[in-house]
């Protein structure tokens, strides 16, 4: 599976839309990681752990969308775009979507 | 008195190890850039034609960045007179090259030599108390051209 947040493949044609594809992931921080969360409060600097974490539901998030675009039988999504909401305190929704196309 | 020693210990603690931290990654990330300034970030959507065209690779890198003590009690004083927080906006300077750098390094580790169409995202993941910010994620992504020299 092609993944791009470009418009077009160099090179090669689109066949088929297949519409919009989406894929989400709302994760929770867990405690020890928001204790140090509220020390690096104090001192600033980079949070690893919710770094990390960010990563990791993001990741789920593209694996969900590519999960979908299989379904519908894309080879390739375009135009990819991230979101992130904090939807309440500690809590925060990442959100994949993109065009699910066929290429040639 | 007691609530007053723990302000200024705080104050303390954030003005000296925020400053560090503060010097410390300008210093690496003026190193890194130095090193990944052959590997241009464009933020234009259509890359260039190639007769050989080039594979394409999605690359992310993010950061979530944290506020020292001592720069949100500037900042909260600023909020009585106004004007630019200069404490916050190199914060956000810092975590947006720091987001970039990372993206640049994923693409050169996959062997990409630009990167198109770059999008930067802002959130604030967590908010602190009186809704002042607590910590930034910034989230670079964008496709890297994986051009064969020939």
């Amino acid at each position: 599976m092609l993944l791009t947040n470009l418009e077009i493949v160099p090179g090669k044609r689109i066949t088929k839309h297949l519409g919009l594809v989406q894929g989400s992931s709302v994760r929770a921080k867990h405690v020890g990681r928001d204790i140090m969360a509220s020390l690096k409060n104090i001192f600033g600097g980079e949070l690893k752990g919710y770094t990390e974490l960010l990563q990791e539901s993001r990741e789920e998030a593209i694996n969900r969308m590519q999960a979908q675009a299989e379904k519908v039988g894309a080879n390739a999504i375009l135009n990819v775009r991230f979101s992130t909401s904090s939807i309440a305190q500690g809590a925060a929704e990442l959100f994949a979507y993109g065009t699910a196309v066929v290429l040639e | 008195m007691v609530d007053l020693i723990v302000l200024l210990v705080l104050l303390a603690l954030g003005y000296g190890f925020g400053r560090y931290a503060e010097k410390t990654h300008y210093r690496s990330i003026i190193k890194r850039e130095k090193l990944l300034r052959k590997i241009p970030a464009i933020a234009s959507k259509f890359p260039p034609m190639y007769r050989n065209p080039p594979e394409t690779i999605l690359v992310t890198g993010g950061i979530v960045i944290s506020v020292d003590y001592f720069k949100r009690f500037v900042a909260s004083l600023r909020n009585i007179i106004g004007g630019r927080i200069t404490s916050y906006e190199s914060l956000l300077d810092r975590a947006r090259r720091e987001a970039i750098l990372r993206m640049k390094e994923q693409a050169r580790d996959q062997g990409g030599s630009m990167v198109f169409n770059v999008k930067i995202e802002t959130a604030s993941i967590s908010k602190g108390r009186k809704n002042t910010i607590g910590s930034v994620e910034v989230f670079a992504y964008g496709t890297a051209l994986l051009i064969k020299s020939n």
